[in-house]
């Protein structure tokens, strides 16, 4: 959709809430669900296990320029699993308040 | 010319869906609505009507395959009764929501327990708020009548909606009435082709039932709640665009004798035929009663409500389905609640009958309209009444 989903009235819908557009689910932040996220300490990563990026269940790790892992917040849920299966510990998951 | 011809009303209603060309029908049996089906079935096995008949496990699995050919713009046909429309019941809400605009003739049916074949609108009001459009019927003629204007309304590009229409199990569905049946060229002259505008389609692709985070939930429940009330437009103008080609005329309420009522009754389904002459009789006795019929439960027909009771002093209201612990029979707190901002209104006095088959006669009419004008004068300690009900 063209509008921002705020701005979108019951008008610009399509009849029965069909969806024409296809892959707009990526347009959804499922980022908003969040309470706390992922924190990486590159300092710990050694860039080659690729387990966060393998069990992330939303696949929103992806590996930067520099060739560390990092999530993306737009959709990653904090859901804690790459802090929990990293070998080395690089990942924490701090409170989105802090 | 229409013919004439003498035919039991489930089977009669197989006949106009097959003049109707449906192209696929999905459904599965359950008294009293099984003739309809099975005649259908017949009609796909002779090669008579050349539709998919998809026999499934059950109602929920009925409903659903009808949603799904109805999504590839398929003219889809269904029915079922009772327990069977109770396990429709979820799938329903996602074909009105979709805006798939599937038929179906629900034999209205009483619900379980204690098991009851028999007919009542228990049924039909556990599913009033489905976002079906619904249409109550009295006689076979209307039965297939209401079919036939079910598919053009549903159809329609401004409307896009399923269509229930409520006929009366056994009362209605296994009695042979004279029925006119139309020709296959008229029929055709009267239902354009589906011509769904967002179908699945490989070519060109779409995807339906989506999942709507809260901030879009309420629009699109929004559209469907306006779209729906704007549907009654095109009911109105299909019944009279029926009535000219057919020379037959339907109306959200009918009113029988009711211009210059005092007392007036509303009933729905089969039981308005008998009501009728219990008003005949009490008119000839010189009593200012009438009657009205409501045909148009969904959309709600608040005007013409209003319009037909101005100036009665009582109405009384026979529903056929009980709301446990609420304030009476569901249509008669419909209509108390559509009255309400009315300066002028009624008395209106809530009566439930015929449960479970049990039938009312001329004379239990009387009796109800006699029993609601007291009701009306010196008031009642019950919010309803049950009629016969041995206490």
């Amino acid at each position: 959709m063209t509008k921002p989903e705020n701005e979108i009235t019951w008008k610009d819908l399509e009849i029965g809430f069909i969806v024409t557009e296809p892959g707009n689910a990526s347009q959804y932040r499922t980022g908003d669900w969040r309470s706390q996220r992922p924190i990486f300490d590159k300092s710990k990563c050694n860039k080659k296990c690729t387990l966060c990026y393998i069990l992330c269940p939303d696949g929103c790790i992806e590996r930067n320029a520099e060739g560390y892992f990092e999530a993306d917040l737009f959709y990653c849920k904090g859901c804690g699993i790459c802090a929990t299966e990293c070998r080395r510990k690089a990942i924490t998951m701090v409170e989105e308040e802090e | 010319m229409a013919k004439r011809v003498g035919i039991e009303i489930s089977v009669a209603i197989g006949e106009v869906v097959k003049l109707a060309n449906a192209d696929v029908i999905a459904a599965y049996p359950i008294t009293p609505q099984t003739h309809i089906v099975e005649h259908l079935a017949q009609l796909v096995a002779d090669g008579e009507l050349d539709a998919e008949y998809i026999p499934v496990e059950s109602e929920h699995s009925a409903m659903s395959a009808c949603l799904g050919a109805s999504a590839v713009g398929a003219r889809t046909f269904t029915a079922t009764a009772g327990q069977g429309l109770e396990l429709m019941h979820e799938v329903l809400y996602v074909a009105s929501s979709m805006r798939l605009p599937v038929v179906m003739t629900v034999v209205n049916r009483a619900l379980s327990s204690p098991l009851s074949v028999w007919s009542d609108h228990s049924d039909a009001m556990a599913v009033r708020d489905t976002g079906w459009i619904q249409i109550f019927v009295e006689n076979g003629q209307e039965t297939i009548d209401n079919v036939l204007c079910a598919f053009r309304i549903g159809e329609d590009q401004k409307v896009l909606l399923p269509v229930m229409i409520h006929l009366d199990g056994f009362y209605l569905s296994h009695m042979i009435e004279p029925i006119l049946l139309p020709e296959q060229a008229e029929v055709d002259k009267f239902i354009p082709p589906n011509q769904y505008p967002l179908p699945l389609d490989p070519v060109k692709p779409v995807s339906m039932g989506d999942f709507a985070p809260p901030i879009i939930y309420s629009e699109a429940k929004w559209a469907q709640e306006v779209n729906l009330r704007a549907a009654k437009e095109v009911i109105l103008q299909c019944w009279d665009e029926f009535g000219s080609f057919f020379g037959r005329y339907y109306s959200p309420v009918e009113c029988y004798h009711c211009e210059d009522a005092d007392v007036l009754l509303l009933t729905m389904g089969s039981f308005s035929e008998t009501a009728s002459l219990a008003i005949d009789k009490m008119r000839k006795e010189g009593r200012n009663v009438g009657l009205l019929k409501l045909h148009l439960w969904r959309p709600f027909p608040f005007k013409e409500i209003r319009q037909a009771v101005k100036t009665a002093e009582v109405l009384i209201v026979l529903d056929r389905a009980l709301s446990f612990g609420g304030p009476g029979g569901p249509v008669c707190s419909e209509i108390r609640s559509a009255l309400y901002s009315e300066e002028k209104k009624p008395k209106v006095i809530s009566f439930v009958g015929g449960l479970g088959g049990r039938d009312i006669t001329v004379d239990g009419f009387e009796e109800i309209v006699n029993r609601g004008i007291e009701i009306s004068q010196k008031g009642s300690e019950k919010e309803f009444e049950i009629f016969g009900v041995r206490e």
